[in-house]
């Protein structure tokens, strides 16, 4: 019956009486949006009792910690490029979703936010669960706004929808007055908002310096391209591979741009930054020509500064403005849409092989592989490595699936080796290094994507920081196949304290409850192996399991994760031990 | 320009356009604040068009951090053009208000003239006190301060800056280009980008 009246009431000619909080759900529905991760309380209570005549048309994820709904909003939006929806009451409800918010923004993930507030005649009287959101989360939002009257909120959740999505996406939070909820008022209708008078998504490609950074790419005699998420962003992928196939150009990925180029394509020569590969840090001190394409030189990226690509000339493609010159000068700045300016830029380069520069990209791989890889992959005696579990996770999944990541040693091992066919199939909190992250946005992920299988790689700490979202696992049934990789430390810090502080191992000796049995208490299957002999047969168990599985893995205590650029060292300084 | 003269700080005018948004002020001052740089002045109120605001920001930084400064700012999407201005490139002004006791300035002439040569002007006088103001550069509202404290001044008050850019056209032709369904050329243009292209990247103009 309400499937036919939210129709009738998005196309009536007419307006009709309702209440705001059954005009914001309309709102989210022309918005296409499809599914919410949400947690009610006392301040939101009138959208959860609207919501509950919208069931058929909005699928509601009942969350068991609003961080974990937001997290989860954002792998819904990661895995399937559209906006993550989050419903949370006011007070704690909002405060608990800071983390993901600043996450969000840092890694430029689209969001909408809605937060119930106490009523309006009540703002400012230390109400109960009352706190100030908007000034809370004002620095870690593109943009927030409070609605106190029910008329603004068509015109409200299509400009938040807007801004979300558009330019450099980012997370949106919109603050709703009880009353602004109940209050009935007419309803015009619902009109998506493209143009703000104040906002600036997209910008002139400017004709001159495409033409400049063509000529810089056709003169150089060793391009190297560095992309990011920005490519992903863009859904730019394949005007990427063109880009780079026609000019020849080895091609380098941030963390956060992992996937938008296959593995195992011949011009992807690795990962960048602290834990990236060898040659992609060495040769970018030895480049002539540094194309960033949607990235934003941070710091664990590019180490120490004024070391960086001194010798290069440096073009940058960005959408932001505000990033362009921000870390590292641009010799030419490309502002824009990479899916605008990469086929400009690509249909004035010349078609060209860089086979000997190609080349000393793959001599430093080999040493990478003699030096490292093939110990961390492939050892054949002594306890299990993270990389060998990764080894065999990609030999099963032959690179198909989506990998989510939590945040420390698991991570920069998952992310250095994990096969990637496809684009959107790498998850991680790459800015803001949200360690809890994995578990909810892994079921975010299968939501946004649930053809894919979708794999939550964590460690023994940051599995524990979320792990109530099992109970989200059980009561929605998704299913999400976890693999942490307990090596019984918080093994990043430790591995800077072995390194950097005189191996004084200071609170990182972490103990675990028995996973398993965690999982069992929610109805999740699991098991875990320590002996190499069951490893390959346990991930194969969980990746054809029907339904949510856990598996853990107990890998060497002390491994330390190489290369390694020291915090402070030069990239060209990254050490192979 | 030589490198050392581009790291070197200075006084900067910020001149900020916006839309009248509750929490915008806010949004602005955290830009300043999470780099832990103090804002010396800080003025907003209406512009020339309505329900646009301006914000006139003072701030002591190099050209580096003012340029990247502006760039946070512009950012926000409610933000509608943030330009910034050296002192040199700018009128500005600061009023000052100080309240004086009525039978000092009654018994002594003297006082009176001092007042005259400083460019004070009464704005009220009572039986007990009367308020004089001024406006001028800090330096001049300063040294009134220093000339009426022998005399007994009771209170002194002073502005934030106010500051008209020199090249400045103005904003009513920029805000219809901003308004336009599909923007005018000149907004979606990068004046960063061209500034940089001419080697200007510390001055900006409207």
């Amino acid at each position: 019956m309400k499937e036919k009246q939210a129709t009738e009431l998005l196309d009536a000619k007419e307006a009709t009486t309702i209440t705001g909080a059954e005009a914001l759900l309309l709102a989210l529905i022309q918005e296409q949006v499809d599914t919410i991760f949400g947690y009610p309380g006392g301040a939101i209570m009138p959208i959860y009792d609207a919501l509950y005549d919208y069931q058929d048309k909005l699928k509601h994820v009942l969350v068991r910690h609003e961080q974990g709904g937001i997290h989860a909003a954002q792998g819904f939006a990661r895995s399937s490029g559209k906006v993550g929806v989050v419903f949370a009451t006011s007070g704690p409800g909002a405060t608990n979703l800071v983390t993901g918010l600043a996450d969000a923004l840092i890694d430029s993930t689209p969001l909408v936010c809605i937060t119930g507030q106490v009523f309006a005649h009540l703002l400012g009287t230390d109400a109960f669960q009352e706190a100030d959101v908007i000034s809370i989360s004002a620095p870690v939002t593109k943009w927030n706004y409070q609605v106190t009257d029910a008329n603004e909120i068509p015109e409200v959740l299509a400009k938040a929808f807007h801004f979300a999505k558009s330019g450099r996406p980012g997370p949106v939070l919109i603050d709703i007055a009880k009353n602004a909820q109940l209050q009935k008022f007419e309803f015009k209708g619902y009109t998506p908002c493209s143009h703000v008078r104040s906002y600036r998504p997209k910008p002139i490609v400017r004709k001159e310096y495409i033409e400049q950074a063509a000529a810089l790419i056709n003169a150089a005699e060793k391009p190297f391209v560095l992309w990011g998420q920005g490519v992903i962003l863009g859904s730019a992928e394949e005007e990427f591979k063109t880009f780079i196939e026609k000019a020849g150009i080895p091609s380098a990925w941030t963390i956060m741009g992992a996937g938008a180029l296959p593995s195992d394509h011949p011009l992807n020569v690795g990962m960048l930054g602290m834990h990236g590969n060898y040659g992609p840090n060495v040769l970018t001190n030895e480049c002539d020509v540094l194309i960033a394409i949607g990235m934003r030189f941070d710091d664990r990226v590019t180490g120490r500064l004024d070391k960086y690509a001194k010798q290069a000339k440096v073009i940058h493609l960005d959408i932001d403005p505000s990033e362009i010159d921000k870390n590292v000068k641009t010799t030419v700045p490309v502002w824009g849409d990479c899916k605008e300016t990469l086929p400009a830029l690509t249909e004035l380069v010349e078609q060209k092989e860089h086979k000997e520069w190609l080349q000393k990209f793959k001599d430093y791989e080999q040493q990478e592989v003699d030096a490292v890889i093939r110990e961390e992959l492939f050892p054949t005696a002594g306890e299990m490595t993270m990389g060998e579990v990764i080894q065999h996770l990609n030999e099963l999944t032959g690179g198909e699936a989506i990998i989510v990541t939590d945040v420390g040693q698991h991570q920069m091992v998952a992310c250095r080796y994990a096969k990637l066919n496809h684009t959107r199939s790498n998850i991680t909190s790459g800015g803001l290094g949200t360690m809890g992250f994995a578990l909810p946005a892994a079921i975010g992920a299968k939501f946004g994507a649930p053809d894919r299988t979708v794999v939550a790689v964590m460690g023994d700490g940051g599995f524990q920081m979320t792990l109530q979202e099992l109970g989200t696992i059980m009561q929605s049934g998704v299913d999400v196949k976890m693999l942490i990789l307990n090596n019984q430390f918080l093994g990043m810090v430790r591995q800077w304290q072995e390194l950097f502080h005189d191996r004084r191992y200071s609170f990182v000796d972490i103990t675990s409850p028995d996973f398993v049995a965690l999982a069992s208490s929610y109805r999740i299957a699991g098991k875990s192996v320590n002996k190499r002999e069951d490893l390959h047969e346990a991930l194969n168990e969980m990746l054809t399991h029907k339904g949510s599985y856990l598996l853990e893995v107990m890998v060497t205590k002390e491994n330390n994760v190489f290369p390694m650029v020291p915090q402070g060292s030069s990239v060209s300084e990254i050490r192979l031990k | 320009m030589d490198n050392q003269a581009h790291n070197e700080k200075q006084e900067y005018n910020i001149t900020v356009y916006t839309e009248n948004q509750i929490g915008l002020l806010n949004r602005i001052a955290t830009i300043f604040s999470r780099r832990k740089l103090n804002i010396e002045s800080l003025n907003t109120s209406p512009s020339e068009i309505e329900g646009i605001h301006r914000f006139t920001i003072v701030i002591h930084v190099t050209p580096e951090v003012v340029r990247k400064l502006a760039g946070q700012i512009e950012k926000q999407v409610e933000v509608l053009k943030v330009y910034y201005n050296t002192n040199d490139d700018v009128i500005w002004q600061e009023m000052a208000l100080y309240k004086v006791p009525t039978e000092v300035i009654a018994e002594k002439a003297l006082v009176e003239r001092l007042l005259r040569v400083n460019g004070a002007r009464v704005v009220v006088i009572r039986k007990d006190y009367t308020v004089f103001e001024t406006t001028g550069h800090r330096e001049e509202t300063d040294n009134l301060i220093k000339v009426l404290q022998p005399f007994g001044l009771i209170e002194f008050v002073r502005s934030a800056r106010i500051a008209i850019i020199k090249h400045s056209e103005g904003f009513n032709r920029k805000l219809r280009e901003f308004e336009g369904r599909e923007p005018h050329h000149d907004v979606v243009e990068n004046e960063y980008l061209d500034r940089k292209a001419k080697g200007l990247y510390d001055v900006m103009y409207p």
